[in-house]
């Protein structure tokens, strides 16, 4: 605010004593660039979050910061991470991709998830139903997914993060039923399965097979990209329902300490992360349909998310590294669907 | 004619073949620029010239402006040891010149990432001098100049095995050095065919994706080529945007294809000029 | 000239170098690595990840349909050239110029296009449905994006053979009482068949191995439309470099041994030509 009423000629030292105020340890105003490793569904997100956040750098600090972006499937992104992409922070889709980067490349500590508030995740989301207008297979929830005749899109969970929280959010319903115990949920799961015709290999591109292509009856999708579909891609035409159950989407973000380092990003890299907590950040969350987690910010999308009754992979699963090897490694559960005759 | 076809066989024939090459070819032509102009002209316009689409195109350009001299100086040197010696092992080498035709442009970026990423064979020693080579620039220069190398020797190698080479047999025998040989005696000869293969392998290297796509690392304006930026745009759900900028890569391939019926239809017109042995010799006279 | 009896032309060490330094350094350097990577396993263990049911059916998928679009554009190609090269009719040159598309067309485009023809709300693909045939997401769909990019290797390998044919031998054949059927299949198609062949097996490498195109037609269901290039890509997501880099190994010996095959054969049917 009060950089506005000064003549530019001394912005550079308001720009020094600002800087020096923060505490950052940038005490030049040199221009900076970080580079945000992120997944798929979070490309408007992020658009919008990287312009305020270089407004609000700029004024906090006089520093000048361009943030550049790179998107693709969440497990891609951290492969890439860990062969060498030079991520400053990487805010992915499931805390398991952090892991790996953690434990293969040691790019950054493995507690890395307790270094900021709510698990590292500064927005969450759940994983709800999109049917066509009027839902003319008048789908409630889970179970209707595995009727006969019912045609479901989902993407292949081996390589989509949100196609993982889509597996578990269904596995978790089934646990919850009357009686449901393992052996129930992997029938269930496995009739799911067998009534989706298409898996593609990243929530967008199964969005685009339910949307564009018209094939499907129903798409399970992260609650974000759902409701972006409707808004971007046909008003009026689907219809979001909300299951009984479903999971509690955590889409973790960490700065990847080893290569801030190199940069020297490392102030700049944590007050991005930490301006995604600010009530600032969380609006802007919020109204790309990520669920905020600042009560006031909350409050005022309430209307935006429905109350569903969320469980936690940690709760349910043990955590991710075990629903990784249970369900998702090669020949586990997931594969046992597809093999005939086992 | 006296080729014996009656009429009806003769366009029942053709008649077969057009319709096989409207459903394979030319029907998913027409629906690329249908889409691209789905949304106006001026959304077309604007999608080609936003600033993320220019800096992919100034890639593609700068990557086809390095790979394909690389591969030229390399084409022509396979295809004359191939073509003017025999020696053992020729078709082994053959085989290695053909390997990238066939091997999936997945394994073609995989093998630079075994390389150079972090945990590759050059990798840690790499990174201790700050060297990038992989999820940059050079990475994709290399993946696509893997891709692209059979194109110019495989163009070359046919040509150069048929005209023999007796020509420069001659023309070593009469005193001209090896360079003068090959720029008054060779070259001439097969120089549409060279340009034919330089137009292959540019169009190749502009529009290559599976393989960059590996290495690329999909930074926004800064590692995505035109291939790239458009299925960017298709998961972004600008789909008309996404085929205003690939009909861009098509108009390319178009251009390339325009040159190429032009460069062939020289390549017939001086084959039946200049036949036989006489120009060559005078050129070295001269 | 070391291994060369016969020229007196200079510069054989000068190209073989460089010929051999940069296959070297651009080829077989990484390709060594997907050896070296997939050495990490037993054998036992490569042998497991290279037998797995999903593999096996991905190769069945992979080489099933990669025949299957190489059997299509060898008689489509085959007609094709011979309709380019013995006939004039108007749009030829357009034509003959247009076979070239998929060779500079980028995959990516040529899947996303082929997609959007051929689902069931497409141009193609809505008038199919009524037939009750599907392409896109099934075998089919594949099928037909490989014959997209196969198709120019058939006909501009056939096309100038066909070109040099001389029409007086099939006149001569036609004069001794030769039906056109049979001038065709006895003196025609054992001309071309060296080049078709070696098309067919071009076009089949190629589709072998091709991934932009396929991942948006196929549907990627495990078991039934499941590429092996898209399992390579599943096996990096997951980390597992030395399951990719083996099922890697197993494509790369069999683009490999084709190409050599077709290269023998070619060298062979040229000294059989006696050039």
């Amino acid at each position: 605010m009060r950089t506005r009423l000064v003549k530019p000629g001394t912005l550079a030292l308001m720009a020094l004593a600002a800087g020096a105020e923060a505490g950052a340890a940038q005490a030049s105003a040199k221009p900076v660039t970080l580079l945000n490793v992120s997944y798929d569904p979070t490309r408007e997100l992020y658009e919008d979050f990287d312009h305020q956040f270089a407004a609000y750098w700029k004024e906090k600090t006089g520093q000048t910061v361009t943030v550049r972006q790179s998107h693709g499937g969440s497990g891609k992104q951290a492969r890439s991470v860990i062969d060498g992409l030079q991520a400053d922070v990487v805010t992915l889709a499931l805390a398991y991709d952090i892991d790996q980067i953690a434990e293969k490349s040691g790019l950054l500590p493995a507690a890395w998830q307790r270094r900021l508030p709510d698990n590292s995740a500064p927005y969450t989301s759940t994983m709800v139903l999109l049917v066509r207008k009027g839902n003319p297979r008048g789908i409630r929830d889970w179970g209707d997914l595995a009727k006969p005749g019912v045609s479901v899109i989902t993407p292949n969970p081996k390589t989509s993060g949100g196609a993982r929280w889509n597996y578990l959010a269904a596995w978790a319903w089934a646990l919850r039923q009357p009686g449901g115990n393992d052996a129930s949920a992997r029938a269930f799961v496995t009739r799911l399965y067998q009534n989706v015709p298409v898996l593609d290999a990243g929530a967008r591109g199964a969005t685009t097979t339910f949307v564009e292509r018209g094939i499907g009856d129903v798409l399970i999708a992260w609650e974000n990209e759902a409701l972006l579909a409707i808004k971007e891609l046909g008003p009026g035409r689907f219809e979001v329902v909300t299951p009984s159950v479903s999971i509690l989407a955590e889409p973790p973000v960490a700065v990847v300490d080893k290569v801030a380092a190199k940069h020297g990003t490392q102030a700049v890299a944590q007050a991005y992360l930490e301006y995604l907590y600010s009530e600032a950040g969380q609006e802007i969350a919020a109204k790309h349909f990520y669920r905020p987690r600042l009560p006031a910010v909350a409050t005022k999308y309430a209307s935006q998310f429905p109350r569903i009754s969320l469980v936690t992979v940690d709760e349910v699963f043990g955590g991710w590294e075990k629903a990784n090897a249970a369900h998702f490694a090669d020949g586990a559960l997931f594969d046992q669907i597809y093999q005939p005759g086992r | 004619m006296a080729r014996g076809e009656s009429r009806a066989v003769r366009w029942t024939q053709i008649a077969v073949a057009l319709v096989f090459l409207a459903l394979t070819l030319a029907l998913p032509l027409a629906l690329v620029f249908h889409e691209a102009v789905a949304k106006g002209l001026a959304a077309y316009w604007a999608a080609i010239t936003e600033p993320d689409a220019l800096s992919a195109a100034r890639l593609t350009l700068l990557i086809a402006g390095i790979v394909v001299p690389v591969n030229l100086v390399f084409g022509v040197s396979a295809a004359w040891c191939i073509s003017k010696f025999d020696f053992p092992g020729r078709n082994l080498l053959l085989t290695l010149i053909d390997l990238p035709f066939a091997v999936s442009p997945v394994i073609s970026g995989m093998i630079f990432v075994l390389l150079f990423g972090a945990h590759g064979w050059l990798g840690p020693w790499l990174l201790e001098h700050d060297i990038t080579i992989i999820f940059a620039v050079p990475g994709m220069v290399l993946a696509t100049t893997f891709v692209t190398a059979p194109f110019i020797a495989r163009e070359l190698i046919p040509l150069m095995q048929e005209q023999g080479s007796e020509e420069e047999e001659a023309a070593i025998v009469l005193g001209a050095t090896g360079w003068q040989t090959f720029r008054r005696v060779t070259l001439p000869n097969i120089k549409w065919g060279l340009l034919y293969g330089l137009i292959l392998c540019n169009a190749r290297a502009m529009g290559e994706f599976g393989a960059v796509s590996v290495v690329s690392g999909h930074i926004r304006g800064e590692t995505n080529t035109l291939p790239l930026h458009v299925e960017i745009l298709y998961n972004e759900y600008a789909f008309a945007a996404s085929f205003a900028v690939a009909s861009v890569l098509t108009l390319l391939a178009l251009v390339t294809l325009a040159l190429k019926t032009a460069v062939e239809w020289q390549q017939r017109r001086s084959v039946t000029h200049e036949a036989g042995i006489a120009p060559s010799l005078e050129r070295i006279a001269a | 000239m070391p291994g060369t009896s016969r020229s007196v032309l200079p510069g054989f060490g000068l190209s073989l170098g460089i010929t051999c330094t940069y296959l070297g350094l651009l080829v077989l350097l990484p390709l060594a690595t997907v050896f070296t990577r997939s050495a990490e396993l037993t054998w036992p263990g490569f042998w497991d990840v290279i037998t797995n049911p999903r593999v096996v059916a991905s190769y069945r998928v992979t080489f099933g349909t990669s025949l299957l679009a190489a059997a299509v554009n060898t008689v489509f190609g085959l007609l094709v050239a011979w309709v380019l090269v013995r006939y004039r009719f108007p749009g030829r040159r357009l034509i003959d110029a247009m076979v070239d598309l998929p060779f500079a067309l980028p995959t990516a485009v040529a899947g996303i296009a082929l997609t959007t023809l051929y689902a069931p709300n497409g141009w193609l693909g809505g008038a199919l449905e009524r037939f009750g045939v599907k392409v896109a997401y099934t075998w089919l769909g594949i099928t037909v994006a490989l014959v997209f990019i196969g198709l120019p290797f058939v006909v501009r390998t056939v096309q100038p053979v066909l070109d040099d044919l001389e029409v007086e031998v099939e006149e001569a054949a036609a004069s001794l009482g030769a039906g056109r059927w049979q001038t065709f299949t006895r003196v025609v198609l054992p001309s071309v068949a060296p080049a078709l062949l070696t098309g067919f097996a071009l076009a089949f490498a190629r589709a072998i191995g091709e991934y932009g195109s396929v991942v948006f037609i196929s549907g990627n269901m495990p078991m039934k439309t499941e590429i092996v290039p898209l399992l390579i890509i599943t096996k990096l997501e997951q980390f597992d470099y030395a399951g990719a880099t083996a099922v890697a190994v197993v494509m790369l010996v069999a683009s490999f041994g084709l190409l050599l095959s077709i290269n023998l054969l070619q060298w062979a049917a040229r000294r059989r030509a006696g050039v």
